[in-house]
């Protein structure tokens, strides 16, 4: 047993089992942790495999921004999980039973699972010779070159959710009291206080 | 990117460009206050691209390795959506800037989603097809939830979004199968790839497939978002759903099993016709009960793509055909219909109840009369060009030997006929009344008026159409 076939056990249990903990833990904070953990050692697996942009992409990206995007969402948040767990139980049986045979049906489609003779060609035939460059130009090409549609129409799909994120919430509420500065410092005292003189006995 | 590959998406580049500048233009000038503008730009824009797409294209063409087609069908399903687009952002400026809810984001979320529309009916690859189908629906997400201080408005956008998510998530799957069959995206790869028997893994690729695209065209069994998107949404918006997005999603679909899976007809026409019956059925029947006007229309809409759908079942060219015809004539008669629904009101607060049209014909003889047009086309009465789009869907599934599912499709829409025609009942003989007010926008009037000439002289020749959707037609099933 070479060492990489040691790291690669190491790396595939650890990514299992904190897979695992990821849905089995109480504490939605513990979850997103697990979170981490399953895309730091899936990141080694891609290490191994030779693609390292992609392991550094899973760190940057999903680690340091996306599960920690997560984690403070879920400690602001403050969602009584209790609750939604007991909303659950309400419909686990039905959705359980939805799940087993759509279980068994995928499983049978996949036990008799074939692929078209010539489909590995045509799986080759859009990769990039690997012996020749390294993944990372191999990436840029397939992205900005051969897919560069879809990417442009994937920046599309993001100008949309930025839109509609601003649409739906931005308010320019005209009902609401604000502070203005100047305003408070623009204020003569002499003129918005006014002296009384009170009679005893008589009250204003 | 070579020149040849840009030119091919010439027409959504310069759609994506304005939505951009607009965009900024807005944001930069004014905002709200120059919606009004934004929105007779974008519908001039719409318009002049369609005409430029309709008189200038010839021949099939692909760019980017296969990804985006530029062929005759794609170019029908453009000028039908650009058209259909123009015609609803027109009509509906009135009724939003009377409510308060003309922003300027609108025509603009209005144009992605119509460069998302116009990616789909021209997708070569199983990728390309699905971000316009994102870039599309995210699009309508957002103007569904519009209207934001209405509890209704949300719940549209939020039904909407959860069920068009999941929706998204079937048909990734079943294109995930798909490539692990075919080993290739391209529509043109995984036709290469069939021939004789079609494994089971694949049947599941396809049926996922299926399942995610009926839930985008309303069909039954998928179609329960359908009614409630469409009470709740904004009507110009409901008016937007009724038509561009059908004509999209029904090309998307005949596109997709065409072009991909054009080898093994048998086995999606099935399904396309168990689909088909289902819809004509629940969209009849289900209609009969509602009393709100933009929930039948809602019934009315999966009817007729269960009728569309009649089309693609057949799985020949005359069927594609007949299905272009069909969305074509179907959209036609929905934005006069939506015109009409845009204008009514009782002292400005906007109705729905089919119970305000009582004695509609008293009053006014003329919207009244240009209304019993488009429901007697709607229901496929004879003189209208209704029926001839029925009667063209019909002829392609008994030529194609599907006489089962032409007659179903007759029963049912005999029974959806009832629906239709008691609307035109309470207009001409239901009881008297508190009405409607009179008044109408003048671009309604327009429309409503010339979608009635429209369905009334379309007899004569169908408007030429027929030819070109048969050109359409050919570049698809070969």
């Amino acid at each position: 047993m070479t060492v990489a076939d040691l790291a690669f056990y190491a790396f595939a249990i650890v990514t299992v089992v904190a897979g695992v903990l990821v849905t089995m833990s109480r504490n939605p904070v513990h979850s997103v942790l697990w979170l981490i953990l399953a895309f730091l050692s899936s990141a080694g697996l891609f290490v191994l495999l030779g693609a390292e942009f992609v392991a550094m992409l899973l760190i940057i990206v999903y680690v340091g921004a996306v599960a920690v995007l997560f984690l403070f969402v879920v400690m602001m948040l403050d969602i009584d999980f209790a609750e939604l767990k007991g909303e659950m139980a309400k419909y686990m049986p039905l959705g359980l039973l939805v799940g087993v045979i759509l279980l068994m049906q995928l499983s049978l489609g996949l036990g008799a699972w074939v692929q078209a003779e010539g489909a590995m060609g045509l799986r080759q035939s859009v990769t990039p010779d690997m012996s020749q460059i390294d993944n990372t130009r191999a990436l840029g090409l397939l992205m900005y070159d051969r897919y560069l549609l879809v990417f442009q129409l994937a920046g599309l799909v993001l100008l949309v959710a930025m839109i509609g994120a601003i649409v739906l919430t931005l308010r320019h509420r005209t009902d609401v009291k604000r502070q203005n500065v100047l305003h408070q410092m623009w204020r003569d005292p002499a003129k918005t206080m006014e002296m009384k003189d009170v009679k005893p006995g008589q009250g204003l | 990117m070579t020149q040849a590959d840009f030119s091919t998406i010439l027409p959504e580049f310069l759609l994506a460009f304005y939505a951009m500048a607009a965009l900024l233009f807005g944001v930069s000038a004014g905002k709200d206050r120059i919606a009004g503008l934004i929105v007779w730009a974008t519908a001039g824009l719409f318009v002049a691209l369609a005409l430029w797409i309709g008189l200038s294209g010839e021949g099939a063409r692909t760019g980017f390795h296969g990804m985006f087609n530029d062929d005759p069908f794609s170019r029908f399903a453009k000028v039908t959506i650009l058209v259909s687009a123009a015609a609803v952002l027109v009509m509906s400026q009135d009724y939003m800037s009377r409510r308060n809810l003309l922003r300027f984001e609108y025509p603009i979320l209005i144009t992605l989603a119509v460069i998302g529309m116009m990616v789909m009916v021209s997708a070569g690859d199983l990728v390309t097809l699905y971000m316009g189908l994102e870039l599309q629906s995210l699009s309508l997400y957002v103007v569904a939830s519009m209207r934001r201080d209405s509890a209704k408005s949300s719940e549209a956008g939020m039904k909407y979004f959860v069920l068009g998510a999941l929706s998204s998530g079937l048909l990734l799957y079943g294109a995930s199968l798909t490539y692990g069959y075919a080993g290739t995206t391209q529509f043109a790869g995984i036709l290469s790839t069939l021939g004789g028997e079609v494994p089971v893994g694949l049947l599941f690729g396809l049926v996922f497939m299926l399942s995610g695209l009926a839930f985008k065209v309303s069909a039954a069994p998928f179609h329960m978002w359908t009614p409630d998107v469409y009470e709740g949404s904004p009507t110009p918006v409901t008016a937007f759903f009724a038509t561009a997005p059908k004509v999209a999603a029904l090309g998307l679909l005949a596109r997709l099993m065409h072009d991909a899976f054009g080898a093994v007809p048998g086995d999606w026409g099935q399904v396309v016709a168990v689909l088909s019956v289902l819809s004509i059925f629940v969209g009849s029947i289900a209609a009969i009960g509602q009393r709100d006007i933009k929930r039948l229309m809602a019934y009315s809409s999966i009817a007729h793509m269960g009728f569309a759908l009649m089309g693609l079942a057949s799985g020949t060219a005359a069927g594609v055909q007949a299905m272009l015809i069909y969305v074509a004539i179907y959209v036609t008669m929905n934005i006069g219909t939506f015109a009409f629904i845009l204008s009514m009101q009782k002292d400005g607060v906007p109705v729905t109840s089919i119970d305000s049209l009582n004695m509609y014909s008293k009053r006014e003889p003329l919207k009244a009369l240009a209304l019993l047009v488009l429901f007697f086309s709607l229901a496929g009465v004879p003189p209208f060009i209704g029926f001839f789009g029925k009667f063209y869907v019909l002829r392609a599934a008994v030529d194609a030997g599907l006489v089962w599912l032409a007659v179903l499709g007759v029963i049912g829409s005999v029974i959806g006929a009832y629906y239709y025609l008691r609307v035109v009942f309470f207009m001409y003989f239901g009881k008297e009344s508190e009405g409607l007010d009179r008044g109408m926008a003048p671009v309604q009037w327009v429309m409503l008026m010339g979608s009635a000439a429209v369905v009334a002289l379309g007899v004569i020749n169908l408007f030429g159409i027929e030819g070109v959707a048969a050109l359409a037609a050919e570049t698809l099933v070969r």
